[in-house]
């Protein structure tokens, strides 16, 4: 065989090898959501988001789960956007270029991929221990902490992609720095910025980890975030580990409704991100 | 470099007409910032304190013995982290050789061969792998994946791989479809994503004219994409890989529902196992006794060294790989 016809046959092998790969990978994506869907669709009735969770035998939904995880959700947020904005805003608008907001950064990428089981360890020994029990604010911190990195890396990038004219621009008109940042930086990357917390709330929806030794879970309503908290992930992780098919079946209808609304919230904030990525 | 210092210089000198309260509220908005990015190393500090206290009545007792001890009985107050520790590192292991040829393959399928209409919908679709929750792996790891491998892939591979000399005794075991194979599997599939995206954001910054360069002396695309390419991007690409490394170390709850949660070492892959993230997940909340649950704390220390380094190397060459593209 030619020289020629043998590289031919090696790159025509090699790049049917890459449409495979391709395959491969949507393949898992196609079965995992069909088989959330076949097995859960059944469950999203009323009664998934208005009943308590029920003991096995009896008929419930999943509303305390819901309305734990939403407030556990919403003060992870609250605690965590606000400081990473201001964190990204210091590394990339004052300290851009020194060295201990470099190491900062570092670290935070560090903080970014770290295993989220590690985080629940640690709020457990800052929280639970002290406490003596397991709470819902135990829960929100220790997802807060998850909040906390993402929302200081999306932050650093958008505010360093504003153009220097701008600033500058403003600088020349007599703005003092804060009233630069706020008024020019803050509202040129405010869609940016906005995603990078939306991308935090899909990736902290799903999150149990942390949940299992902070929030635990709670079979009744219960709003005190003094108490263990129920919440979604920690009861789907209960339910779909027991022996029991009317739990099982919850659990698989737990599964859909996670998935699909953080499949939702990140195709939106990708989508988001490109709408400001193509304006001038 | 130059119209960032002139606007440094201009909006930190006082604008004229300005009060003094306007440089104090300065002032104090450039405190607060730093006081929040200072929280992002407290958080770090914090979680390696927390650690190490926790851990510290484990470590006392066993003395460093704790790493290299095969044993892990509540009952009797024994623990090492050999087993969990062997069960991270193996399915980490699997992840990764099923997980890089594939993210490679998508990586180059999306950068040199996709029609450019595709690109963006499929780029997007694999990251919604990276999107689903990892609890969401685990239960069809569980009910779907592990009967269905149970059935038809795993007496296939026993009966023609089992038999092969030297690595025939990996796979060995009960046909339950669970245990650490299934593990590293579902890991792979979970890390493929996050591969995937890094490899095609490195490749997608070589300077087309390299590439343009090696076609028009008349290279295949394999040979454009082997011998330009990936030499190119071969930090970013090694960067990217320990990255995925570190997920699929730490990974928690999808390695929980299907490694069946065996504190025994075993070459066979089809038996249960044990990591450190799944012991963890299993006992931590039922751990009674001081000694039981600082074991565990200190099992969840050595994972955060492991992943540490792996994550600080990864970081450095995606950081190498970034200061040559800015000379």
């Amino acid at each position: 065989m030619s020289r020629y016809a043998c590289r031919r046959i090696v790159n025509y092998f090699n790049l049917s090898v890459s449409v495979l790969t391709m395959g491969f990978g949507l393949f898992w994506l196609a079965w995992i959501l069909v088989t959330l869907v076949q097995l859960g669709i059944g469950g999203i009735q009323p009664s998934l988001f208005t009943q308590m969770t029920p003991p096995p035998g009896s008929s419930g939904g999943l509303g305390n789960a819901i309305v734990g995880s939403l407030i556990m959700t919403g003060l992870a947020i609250a605690v965590g956007a606000p400081v990473g904005i201001l964190a990204g805003t210091y590394l990339a608008e004052y300290g851009r270029h020194s060295r201990i907001a470099g190491f900062i950064l570092f670290i935070n990428d560090i903080l970014l991929s770290a295993p989220s089981i590690i985080i629940g360890l640690f709020i457990y020994a800052l929280m639970v221990v002290p406490l003596g029990h397991f709470s819902g604010w135990a829960g929100a911190i220790s997802l807060a902490a998850i909040v906390l990195p993402i929302v200081v890396r999306t932050t650093d990038n958008m505010l360093r992609l504003v153009p220097e004219n701008l600033r500058e621009a403003a600088a020349a008109l007599g703005a003092p720095r804060w009233l630069v940042i706020l008024r020019i930086s803050y509202r040129a990357s405010r869609a940016g910025i906005l995603t990078g917390v939306l991308l935090a709330v899909a990736r902290i929806s799903g999150e149990t980890a942390p949940l299992l030794f902070t929030a635990l879970n709670n079979q009744f309503w219960s709003t005190s975030l003094g108490r263990p908290m129920p919440n979604l992930p920690v009861v789907i992780f209960q339910y779909a580990m027991s022996p029991y098919k009317d739990w099982q079946h919850l659990a698989w209808a737990g599964a859909l409704l996670i998935t699909f609304s953080v499949l939702a919230l990140s195709v939106v904030a990708r989508i988001f991100l490109r709408g400001t990525e193509q304006q001038p | 470099m130059m119209n960032s210092a002139v606007t440094q210089a201009r909006a930190e000198k006082t604008p004229p007409g300005a009060s003094g309260a306007g440089r104090a509220v300065d002032g104090l908005f450039r405190q607060l910032t730093f006081a929040a990015a200072v929280f992002v190393l407290l958080v770090l500090l914090g979680i390696i304190a927390s650690l190490v206290i926790g851990s510290l009545p484990a470590l006392e007792h066993f003395g460093a013995s704790f790493i290299w001890t095969d044993v892990w009985n509540p009952v009797t107050n024994e623990f090492g982290a050999l087993a969990p520790m062997y069960g991270t590192l193996v399915t980490s292991l699997i992840a990764m050789l099923i997980g890089v040829p594939v993210s490679f393959g998508i990586a180059v399928f999306i950068t040199e061969l996709c029609p450019v209409l595709l690109k963006r919908p499929l780029s997007i679709m694999v990251e919604l792998l990276a999107g689903i929750p990892s609890i969401i792996y685990g239960m069809w790891g569980l009910f779907v994946f592990a009967p269905f491998f149970a059935d038809y892939i795993q007496p296939w591979m026993t009966a023609h791989l089992g038999s092969w000399p030297a690595v025939g005794a990996l796979f060995q075991g009960p046909p339950m479809g669970i245990g650490m194979f299934t593990a590293g599997l579902i890991l792979a599939i979970m890390v493929v994503p996050f591969i995937t995206s890094i490899m095609r954001d490195v490749f997608e910054v070589v300077p087309p004219v390299l590439k343009e360069s090696a076609y028009a002396m008349g290279c295949t695309t394999w040979e454009v994409v082997r011998h330009v390419v990936l030499p190119y991007t071969r930090v970013g690409v090694t960067g990217g890989i320990m990255l995925g490394l570190g997920r699929a170390l730490g990974e928690t709850m999808a390695v929980t529902f299907v490694i069946g949660n065996a504190h025994h070492i075993s070459a066979a892959l089809f038996m249960p196992g044990n990591t450190i993230s799944s012991s963890l997940a299993n006992e931590f909340t039922e751990a009674d006794g001081q000694l039981y649950t600082s074991s565990l704390i200190a099992l969840g220390l050595i994972l955060f060294c492991i992943t540490f380094l792996v994550l600080v190397a990864a970081r450095l060459m995606l950081m190498r790989l970034q200061a040559r593209e800015g000379r």
